[in-house]
């Protein structure tokens, strides 16, 4: 389960790990509300998002998540951003878009990229169970969180033997190769879900 | 395609959160009425295995690669209602463990890919095999159905940039769907190559769920209902009004008069306008048909030549 290091940092032990997870998502939704119902980017609005910005670090600092690991991961999320946000500078207006669209997103990005990393997953299911999701919503979830990590590593080490087995051939040869991996997974998945269930009913699951 | 917080505006993610949660609704319904109880589990593995499989990096060109998304792929593998249920708890995972789509997003991207792109996507699948039966007519069908799946997700993440006032809608669908119709042809190619490879080794795995799943009549128009809803609502403006994307934008974001001496940025192209105007979402329309024609015969083809490549192999 070498693969937990997926989440790592939602386990740490900090100021902000160890509120209510309810407190989190209520805190993070009302930023990210704040941030886009804010209508532009006056004078007045340069100074909430700077607000909101210094409130955003403070956090981060807080809850002493690598500030590297936070930076590489806002970079990996903002292409899309940026290239939505460089086709409204096609249109009328569009400086002024351009600029405010980046910088909602980018303090959204870093908002959530907070509320991620300081959220372990158990408590998200908690707050979704509070909802009142429906159950079977919940078992898929809990289940796929559970083997999201056992098939990754299955997958690796399908991908490990198959390297170690054949050479390389062209594009198409790629793409089958990869193929025959991702659908060998799905048919040892299945059988896996097969054994799950047995094992659900030897514990009462109903 | 995960649509980041910031870019949709309140209206819109109340309409598309509206949208998503009755059709999850539905979908979760429809799921636990169908499924036998021992195949709960299998939904669970097959959103871990449709996030995994996600992480197969497929070559492309010139050092780029692409990745399966996997709609279409998990509603031949586990019916329609329950691969709404994998694709959006792929998604929430993706949003809350990776913040890859935004939180107060979520109910937009969940009906762009898990409603749209899934029930959609199977919808044509459906259609193609009335016409088209056996194996080769399954991996024709998929092939279509994943294309098709990915280019009307982004056509309805398109108009949600644009009813929300974001982008132009002039712009961003051409952009959007364009960009997804070649992405789409990779989507399309991983789907049957992945279907061929479990039709060969456990083919009873894809007829056994195909059987066992019939959705009531009321189910399926009520899927349609939603799906076209939410187009109908997002799409609407922009058809009805003499096509000026830009106009209204404009007047949404009320900066007709304030864009000259607001703009902090001056604009790169402030006079911007696309040659005929007037026409462009006939050009769109052109394309995107000519695409879905190309894109029929492609899969046609594709699952001739797959299948001529297994019985010289066997």
């Amino acid at each position: 389960m070498h693969h937990d290091f997926i989440d790592r940092y939602s386990r740490l032990d900090s100021v902000v790990h160890r509120r209510a997870a309810g407190l989190k998502l209520a805190v993070a939704l009302a930023l990210l509300l704040a941030i886009i119902l804010w209508p532009r980017l006056d004078k007045s609005g340069l100074i909430a998002f700077a607000a909101i910005a210094v409130v955003l670090l403070g956090l981060a600092a807080l809850s002493r998540i690598p500030p590297g690991f936070l930076a590489t991961r806002l970079l990996m999320l903002e292409p899309f951003a940026l290239g939505i946000a460089f086709l409204s500078l096609f249109q009328p207006g569009g400086g002024q878009t351009f600029l405010l669209l980046l910088l909602r997103s980018t303090l959204c990005l870093f908002t959530v990229l907070l509320l991620t990393n300081t959220m372990p997953f158990a408590d998200i299911l908690r707050v979704l169970k509070r909802c009142r999701s429906p159950s079977l919503l919940l078992t898929t979830l809990a289940l796929m969180y559970r083997y999201l990590f056992v098939l990754i590593d299955e997958l690796e080490r399908m991908q490990r033997a198959r390297a170690a087995r054949t050479f390389r051939g062209g594009r198409w040869q790629t793409w089958r190769a990869l193929a025959l991996l991702a659908g060998e997974l799905f048919v040892r998945s299945t059988e896996r879900a097969e054994r799950i269930y047995a094992a659900m009913c030897a514990r009462g699951w109903k | 395609m995960h649509i980041p917080d910031g870019f949709l505006d309140a209206k819109t993610l109340a309409l598309s959160g509206a949208l998503a949660l009755g059709a999850l609704a539905l979908a979760v319904r429809t799921a636990q009425r169908n499924l036998p109880p021992r195949r709960v589990p299998l939904i669970g593995i097959t959103a871990a295995f449709v996030f995994a499989a996600q992480m197969l990096n497929f070559p492309v060109a010139g050092g780029t690669s692409g990745h399966l998304l996997g709609g279409v792929l998990a509603a031949t593998m586990v019916g329609p209602s329950a691969a709404v249920l994998v694709i959006t708890c792929v998604l929430i995972i993706q949003a809350f463990l990776f913040a890859d789509g935004g939180i107060l997003a979520l109910g937009a991207n969940v009906f762009n890919m898990a409603i749209v792109g899934t029930i959609g996507g199977y919808g044509i699948y459906w259609l193609v095999r009335r016409v088209a039966s056996g194996l080769r007519g399954q991996l024709m069908a998929a092939a279509f159905a994943a294309w098709c799946s990915v280019v009307l997700a982004a056509g309805s993440c398109a108009a949600q940039l644009a009813f929300s006032g974001t982008v132009a809608w002039t712009l961003v669908l051409p952009v959007m769907t364009g960009i997804h119709m070649l992405i789409g042809i990779g989507e399309s190619l991983i789907t049957a190559l992945v279907l061929l490879a479990v039709a060969r080794t456990r083919p009873e795995l894809l007829t056994e769920i195909a059987d066992g799943h019939k959705g009531l009549l009321w189910e399926r128009l009520a899927f349609g209902l939603l799906i076209a809803l939410g187009l109908a609502v997002f799409a609407a403006p922009f058809a009805s009004r003499k096509p000026d994307g830009l106009e209204y934008v404009a007047q949404v974001q009320r900066f007709e008069h304030k864009a000259v001496e607001k703009n902090i940025v001056p604009a790169p192209l402030p006079d911007y306008t696309i040659r005929g105007i007037s026409s462009p979402g006939m050009a769109t329309a052109l394309a995107g048909g000519i695409g879905t024609v190309l894109m029929f015969g492609f899969a046609f083809l594709l699952a001739r030549a797959l299948l001529q490549n297994k019985s010289h192999a066997s």
